[in-house]
Formats: structure tokens, sequence, C-alpha cells
């Protein structure tokens, strides 16, 4: 083609142009880039939870204690087998899409499409076990004491299991304290659930129950939370405690300091949006790939890049397990 | 790029393996985390236990097969792997360092204070 560009003499050499040092496409590359920027965000959210940890090293929750849910196993303290069950099947996803991309440079489409097939349905089991492990975080299980310093106090009976809020409170009936909704009065103002036990039902309870005591946020030299003695325990909810918390938010966490759900939220949410949206392009290049667009194309690199795209999440993933559940 | 056909012979035998290994790693790591030996626990080198050192280095371990067989770091060419893992560790290292010197420190400013924050 003719240009308005004088011709330089250079061009066979290598500074003419034209030439492609790394030897990649400009679609791969690009996504290299943004991988690398991705990756710092997550190291910088990363970062963050460890700088936050070791600012409360001596009173962080324990992640066993807070993570022992499995789905259909009620009552059993089961820690990290249903993490340890996501990170299976997210890896075993990246497994199907490296065979997806595998199968694409044989240019077998029937193939490609049943591995990208499955990297998808590993993906959307990924994703809604992480909303259940949401769902349990944010309602919790046994409920706490929180004290004037923000301090969490929970019950454990003297073998150290937990003892639930509703074993303990004695329910005063006579309470007359409802809470205000925008029907009742002026109609615009209304006010947050009341708690399900004020402090001083809960108070009345403990004081006859002489097997529970109070487990602090403090860590011991062993890495075991402190638990303090019947005396120490009445004392403390005498004088310190304000309220009751169930489940976590941003502002309250029945498993420790607030912190805690905070990174929780961030760090799983963030990763669990990129999944979502590595579910969502893979379902489009899963449409092509059925389509026959690569066949048309006569190469399936488009499953290439969203493949490095799937693996980087599943990469991430394997860092959060660590310092989340492990560490 | 029909010349890609012809250069990638089948490695699914090389995936499977590496999915083998992956998982046993991950295998090791909820063991240990379950039954927490206690020597791992007791020990400690450079300021954090022992077992939390092995975590670290199996998460890297894995971070590494993850990278360089399923994301095919190994087959591209040396300026471009360098310009990605480099680049991100060099980073990486540099955040943690200052982070986590920055948090300690602010742990030893509340132990140390006149205030309790437990009450």
């Amino acid at each position: 083609m003719d240009t308005a560009v004088a011709k330089t003499g250079t061009e066979d050499k290598t500074w003419g142009g034209g030439n492609e040092p790394l030897k990649a496409s400009y679609g791969k590359m690009m996504m290299w880039f943004f991988i690398v920027s991705d990756a710092l965000t997550f190291s910088g959210f990363l970062a963050a939870y460890g700088f936050s940890r070791f600012k409360f090293i001596d009173s962080w929750p324990i992640a066993d204690q807070v993570f022992n849910h499995f789905p259909f196993l009620h009552g059993v303290d089961a820690p990290m087998y249903y993490v340890a069950l996501m990170t299976f099947i997210l890896i075993f996803s990246s497994v199907t899409m490296v065979l997806a991309v595998d199968a694409g440079h044989h240019m077998k489409q029937k193939k490609v499409i049943f591995y990208m097939f499955l990297t998808i349905i590993g993906g959307a089991i990924f994703v809604g076990s992480q909303a259940w492990e949401w769902k349990n975080f944010i309602k919790g299980e046994y409920g706490a004491i929180e004290t004037k310093g923000g301090q969490i106090l929970q019950f454990v009976d003297t073998d150290g299991h937990r003892v639930a809020l509703a074993d303990i409170a004695i329910f005063d009936a006579h309470k007359n304290r409802v809470q205000h909704e925008n029907k009742n009065g002026i109609w615009y103002e209304n006010e947050a659930t009341l708690p399900t036990y004020t402090i001083d039902e809960i108070r009345k309870g403990f004081a006859k129950r002489n097997d529970v005591v109070i487990r602090t946020q403090v860590l011991t030299e062993k890495g075991e939370k402190t638990i303090l003695s019947r005396e120490e325990s009445l004392k403390r909810l005498q004088n310190d405690a304000i309220g009751i918390v169930e489940g976590a938010n941003l502002v309250h966490n029945e498993y420790g300091t607030p912190l805690f759900a905070n990174f929780f939220f961030f760090i799983t949410g963030f990763h669990g949006f990129h999944v979502l949206s590595g579910v969502i392009i893979n379902i489009i290049i899963f449409i092509n790939v059925i389509l026959g667009t690569y066949e048309k194309r006569k190469n399936y690199e488009m499953v290439e890049k969203v493949g490095l795209y799937w693996h980087f999440v599943d990469l991430v993933w394997v860092f959060v397990f660590t310092f989340f559940y492990l560490v | 790029m029909a010349h890609d056909i012809a250069h990638h012979e089948s490695n699914t035998g090389k995936i499977w393996k590496v999915f083998i290994l992956l998982s046993v790693v991950t295998i090791v790591e909820v063991i240990l985390g379950i039954i927490k030996p206690t020597f791992l626990i007791e020990t400690t080198f450079i300021s954090m236990k022992l077992l939390n050192w092995i975590f670290i280095i199996l998460t890297i371990y894995k971070a590494y097969y993850i990278t360089w067989s399923f994301m095919h770091m190994e087959g591209e060419t040396k300026g471009l792997r360098r310009a990605v893992v480099w680049t991100a560790i060099f980073l990486i290292c540099y955040l943690i360092f200052i982070l986590l010197t920055e948090g300690d420190y602010v742990f030893e400013v509340f132990k140390a204070g006149h205030k309790s924050w437990d009450f």
C-alpha cells in the first residue's frame, strides 16, 4: 500500500519496525499487563490485611473458629473443610480451562466446548459456595457480648465448647421496649432492628449458669484465646459489657475485631466479583465457540486469553486461602 | 496463526500431573492446618511461626506451577516473562515489607502506651 511516509531504508533492520520481540499478540500482551496491575491491586488488599493483623497480632480472630460450617452438617465443627473443597473446585476448573486451551490449539471444537462447559460449572459452584460462606458469616451462630472498649466476649462451657446467647438468656416477658417502625407515630421515622436479647437478660441468665465462662479476644502465648475464670467472667460482664452482637457486618462482628469482617468482605468479595466476571466472560467465549467463530477464524487464541484471566483468578484464590484461612 | 497448530504437541499428560501436584500440596496444607503440630507452632523463625512459613512457601510453590504451567509462562519469551514476574515480585515485596513493619510498630505503640485497649 502506498503511504505518505518516506521510506527510511531500515525496513529489514531490527529497528525498522514491524517485528515482535515478545512474540505475543497484542491481545495476549494486554491481558498480561492487566493481570500484573490486578495482581498489584490484590497485593494491596492482602498487604493491608497483613498490616491490620500485625497491628492486632495478639487479638486477631482464629479462622478455624470462624469458618467451621459444612453444608448439611449442622452443629458439627468442621474447620476449613468447606474452603478446602472450594479450593479444589477452583483448581479443577482451572485444569479444565487449560485443557480447553490445549484442545483449541488442535482445533478440536467439540473438546473445547466440553471443557469450557465444565469450567463454567466449576466457577458457578465456587461463586455459590462463597455466597454461602458469606451467609454463615453474616448470620453468625452463637452471638457474643460487646464491651465499652469494643472488645468481644464469647461464652464457652467448661470443655471449651461455645455456648449460644439463646441458651443463656433468661427472657424477660415484661420488657416493654418495642422496635419503632415508621408505621407507628411519626411515619417517616424508624429505628434499626432491636437486638434479640438485652444485656440484662444475658446477665441474669449468666449468673445462674455456673458451667459457663467467658472467652476474650486476647491470645495466649500458645496462640489460643484467653478463657477467664468464673469470678472474672462475672465481673467482666457486670462492669464492661454494653450490648450483644449476633453475626457480623462492617461495624460489629461477633468473631472479634470488626476489621476482620471488613477485610473478609472486601477481599473475598473482590475476588468473588472477579470469579463472577470470569464466568460471564467464559460464557461469552463459550457461545462463540459453539457458534464456530474461532473455527472460521482458524485460531482459538480468544480461549487462551480468557484462560489467562481464569487462571489468574485461581492464582489469587491460592493466596487468599492461605492468608485468610490457614496462616 | 496456522503455525501454532504444528508447534503445540498435546500436553494433557503434563496438565494432569500439575493438577495432582497442586491437589497434594493443598491437602498437605489443610492437614497441617487441622492438626497444627506443636513443634511447628512453638518454633519461630524471623518472628513468625514455622507453620506459617511452611504455608507461605507452599503457596508460592503452587503459584509458580499455576503461572508456569497453566498460564504457559514457560513458553513466553524471556522479555515478557521478566516484565511480568520481576515487576510484580519487586513491588509486592516492597509493599509487604513497608506495611508489615509499620503494622508491627503500631502494635508496639498500642502495647507500650499508658492506655488500656481491653476494657
